[in-house]
């Protein structure tokens, strides 16, 4: 099991699509069991035994397992009994408990990932490139991936991971590879080196921390959140509750830390507050104005800055420019607009300074913002959201898939505004994360606020275990309590 | 940054240009499999394009296919596809000149009136499609190809003498009255024959217009945000119900306009010989011209002459259908040559950045060694 480690923008992704064939190197070789090899497209590599699961998913929802793994690969064992058969089998061989027929919309991430897994297998690899594989995972859905992990290892298989999480590379990988701006700066062994040495070779500078501890909480209510309720019909006419008696204040200068596995509501709680998606019941107030039922735009004016948590479906518009970009979600204010019209020349000049502000690595403005990678994706949304002074940010997962580097500036960003009084609800996966940047925290399991803690003194393994629900309440001892 | 802009340029003409070469190859492999000399027609359509009467058809025919393709481009430009343009602008010029036909007012008025009603009904055809996605989410692509069967019967139906049809003496041919001639829209008279209707240089004038509110009003920012990305752009602030219904509102009004050349130009009556077709061809037109003004000018242009001066290929022993040939074929070397060469540049820009940044890069890190 080899980790490949380094900044986004490092090149870590370039050389994975050039191993899996997507785009071609200008020199070098690349060998495979001693022998060399060209590829003109993912179907050679596929061909050579090489399988990749990508960051992003790529499963089509409305179909079954069994479905997904067939597609495209109809014609290696049928898509019948015998295709299913050999689901089983692999499922079986390798302990990754799929079940064949199973619709993926109602998968959870880490199945989901077992069935990208169970795809790459189904179709021959004997190389299989994870990418940031456990960015999206709980501690706990980490530990399995990793013994599945193993276990392939154990069959002899190679694997090839990417990972911005130090710790979790040097638990589980057998050698590392640390890359910056496009060259190999270091390899390393993972059993006498620790996170901060690897850190270091990363990015050439210190660890960071996301740690915030000198409080800026005021007692003036920014967001508050009374009762909220929201449901949802299946499609066979069954209302679920999707939140329940959600109740919570964030004041000024606070961050307010949503732990949880994800699909237990905090994608739904944003799209509430943000109004995507209209209450069923409760309050929204922000800043002393009700806004329940506003529209989103109104709610954007009045003052609402959003990192979503996908920004290729909710945060970009993939094929524009860069500076178009940047008036996204902010159309109707300074600068970008003026009575009605937009105004290019000014939403240029601010794009350009985001760009330099924000250390968006980027050639210009106008290539689109699918040229940029992750990070630098993730950079420009920071900025702009940060550029129009919000009261109230929604962070979800503001550092998901971004290096160590932009991940300190964004921490640095979200700290010191909110230092400045900004009120900040943070969604996020990592743990860490969590604990460091928030004054409060809530743990979300299965659409209600189950539980509290206190930032300052508890463990990722403590908020781990009440986030699958086997705790709730107050969390610690501790005597103070903000509910 | 420069380079960039003159990349897109290219790659922005290089989708027509490969769709035209494929269009006009394949349309010689017909003549050729049957027996024709695969090129001659064209040289024979190119001569006829040189009289000044074929000329004018050609640009009034234009005016008429231009605005036709603004309709279905303001749909395509937020992933509406409104097949509907053909039924809202015939609907629109009859319902116009019936109205234009029982009033008499001072010429502007008169004019405007006519206009109005014009992109009134045009507007409220395509509503019932926008109104029935909105509330019922059908799609619009359903919607609107049974409205235009819709308007065919209610057209047929309206132009009976028992309603408001009137026959003329000595022809089969219904029409809906005479409209006075002070809702004439003035002609620009050319001294060589023929005559260039008013109404073509206000359809050219409205693309302006179009690109003016889609590249630097709000509104047309939200609209193409929507297009480009629903979600992204409901997460930005849309409505996109509302964005739905006023973008079908606006590519209904302008199909309406369609007609008007022809009505306020030339026929001045809405007859069972109206042209129809139109919205179909502006559909061909909108994708040939990338939904861009200008590019959907020129589209216009091409379209109009292979209708024009085909009719002179009859003289020669060429069917004029070849024309129609060519059409059909160009629809399919569009939808294919986009897709390619945007799939190509976006590559091609994903590899340019990535290596400008390397570059950038060694830079600096030969700046720091130094």
């Amino acid at each position: 099991m080899h980790a490949l480690v380094g900044e986004n923008g490092a090149g870590k992704s370039t050389l994975m699509k050039i191993l899996y064939g997507m785009q071609k190197p200008d020199e070098g070789t690349i060998t495979i069991d001693g022998e060399q090899a060209t590829f003109h497209s993912p179907a050679d590599a596929i061909a050579r035994g090489i399988g990749m699961v990508h960051q992003h998913f790529m499963l089509a929802d409305n179909l079954t397992v069994l479905e997904n793994v067939v597609l495209g690969g109809e014609k290696l064992y049928g898509i019948g009994n015998r295709a299913r058969q050999k689901i089983k089998e692999i499922s079986e061989a390798y302990g990754l408990h799929v079940r064949p027929d199973a619709l993926v919309e109602n998968l959870g991430v880490a199945d989901r990932q077992r069935v990208e897994i169970l795809k790459v297998l189904y179709r021959g690899a004997r190389i299989l490139i994870l990418d940031e594989p456990t960015a999206v995972l709980v501690p706990q859905e980490v530990d399995a991936l990793f013994a599945n992990l193993r276990e392939l290892k154990s069959e002899g298989l190679t694997v090839i991971f990417i990972s911005h999480k130090l710790g979790e590379v040097l638990s589980v990988a057998d050698d590392i590879t640390v890359i910056r701006r496009g060259t190999t700066v270091g390899t390393a062994d993972p059993a006498n080196t620790t996170t901060k040495q690897l850190a270091e070779l990363m990015v050439g500078s210190e660890l960071p921390s996301p740690e915030t501890r000198e409080s800026t909480v005021t007692d003036v209510p920014m967001l508050t959140i009374d009762d909220l309720q929201l449901n949802a019909t299946d499609p066979d006419g069954a209302v679920r509750e999707v939140l329940a008696g959600i109740t919570f204040t964030i004041h000024k200068g606070e961050v307010l830390g949503i732990a949880g596995v994800e699909g237990n509501g905090q994608a739904e709680l944003v799209e509430a507050i943000m109004g995507l998606r209209d209450p069923d019941g409760g309050v929204i107030t922000l800043d002393t104005a009700d806004i329940s039922h506003a529209p989103t735009r109104k709610r954007r004016e009045s003052g609402i800055g959003y990192i979503p948590e996908d920004r290729h479906r909710h945060g970009l518009l993939l094929e524009a420019p860069l500076w178009e970009n940047r008036i996204l979600g902010h159309v109707t204010e300074e600068p970008n607009s003026n009575r009605g019209l937009l105004d290019l020349k000014a939403a240029r000049k601010d794009t350009e300074r985001i760009v330099k502000a924000y250390d968006v690595r980027t050639p210009g403005i106008e290539v689109t913002a699918a040229s940029l990678s992750g990070g630098n994706q993730q950079k420009l949304i920071v900025g702009r959201e940060m550029s129009h002074a919000p009261k109230l940010l929604i962070a979800a997962h503001p550092t998901r898939g971004v290096d160590v580097g932009a991940q300190v500036q964004i921490w640095d960003q979200i700290r010191e505004a909110r230092r400045e009084g900004l009120a900040v609800l943070l969604i996020s996966a990592d743990l860490d994360e969590l604990i460091g940047l928030s004054d409060t925290l809530r743990v979300m399991y299965r659409g209600r606020l189950v539980a509290d803690a206190d930032p300052a003194t508890i463990t990722p393994e403590e908020l781990g275990s009440a986030m699958t629900g086997a705790a709730t309440g107050h969390l610690e001892a501790a005597p103070e309590d903000e509910a | 940054m420069k380079k960039f802009d003159k990349d897109r340029l290219i790659l922005g003409l290089a989708g027509p240009v490969l769709a035209l070469v494929v269009a006009i190859a394949l349309t010689s492999v017909v003549l050729l499999a049957s027996g024709r000399d695969p090129f001659e027609p064209y040289k024979l359509m190119v001569e006829s394009a040189q009289y000044a009467d074929i000329q004018v058809l050609i640009l009034n025919q234009a005016g008429t296919y231009y605005l036709a393709a603004l309709a279905v481009a303001v749909g395509f430009r937020m992933n509406l596809f409104n097949i509907g343009v053909d039924g809202q602008y015939r609907l629109a010029a009859m319902m116009a000149a019936l109205v234009g036909a029982a009033v008499e007012l001072p010429g502007p008025l008169h004019i405007a009136l006519i206009v109005l009603v014009a992109m009134l009904t045009g507007a409220f055809w395509a509503g019932i499609a926008g109104v029935l996605k909105t509330l019922r989410g059908v799609s619009e692509v359903v919607s609107t190809i049974m409205l235009n069967a819709i308007a065919t019967s209610l057209i047929a139906w309206l132009i009976l003498t028992d309603n408001f049809g009137v026959q003329l003496e000595g022809s089969n041919d219904l029409t809906t009255g005479e409209i006075a001639e002070s809702g004439w829209f003035p002609s620009v008279s050319l001294a060589d024959g023929g005559e260039i209707y008013g109404f073509t240089f206000v359809a050219f004038a409205l693309g302006i217009v179009y690109w003016f509110v889609l590249n630097r009003t709000r509104f047309g920012f939200d609209l193409r945000a929507t297009g480009a990305s629903e979600s992204a752009a409901a997460a930005s602030g849309v409505d996109a119900k509302k964005m739905i219904l006023t973008a079908m509102l606006i590519s209904g009004g302008v199909a309406g306009l369609a007609g008007m050349p022809t009505l306020l130009g030339d026929t001045h009556t809405y007859s069972l010989s109206f042209p129809t077709g139109i919205g179909f061809t502006g559909i061909t037109i909108a994708l040939l011209g990338r939904n861009n003004p200008i590019g959907i000018f020129f589209s216009a242009l091409l379209i109009a002459f292979l209708d024009k001066a085909s009719s002179a290929l009859d003289q020669y022993g060429y069917e004029k259908e070849i024309a129609t040939i060519m059409q059909g074929l160009i629809v399919i070397a569009v939808v294919v040559s986009y897709e390619l060469v945007r799939r190509y540049g976006l590559r091609r820009q994903q590899q340019k950045v990535g290596e400008e940044l390397a570059a950038a890069a060694r830079k600096n890190r030969e700046e720091v060694a130094a």
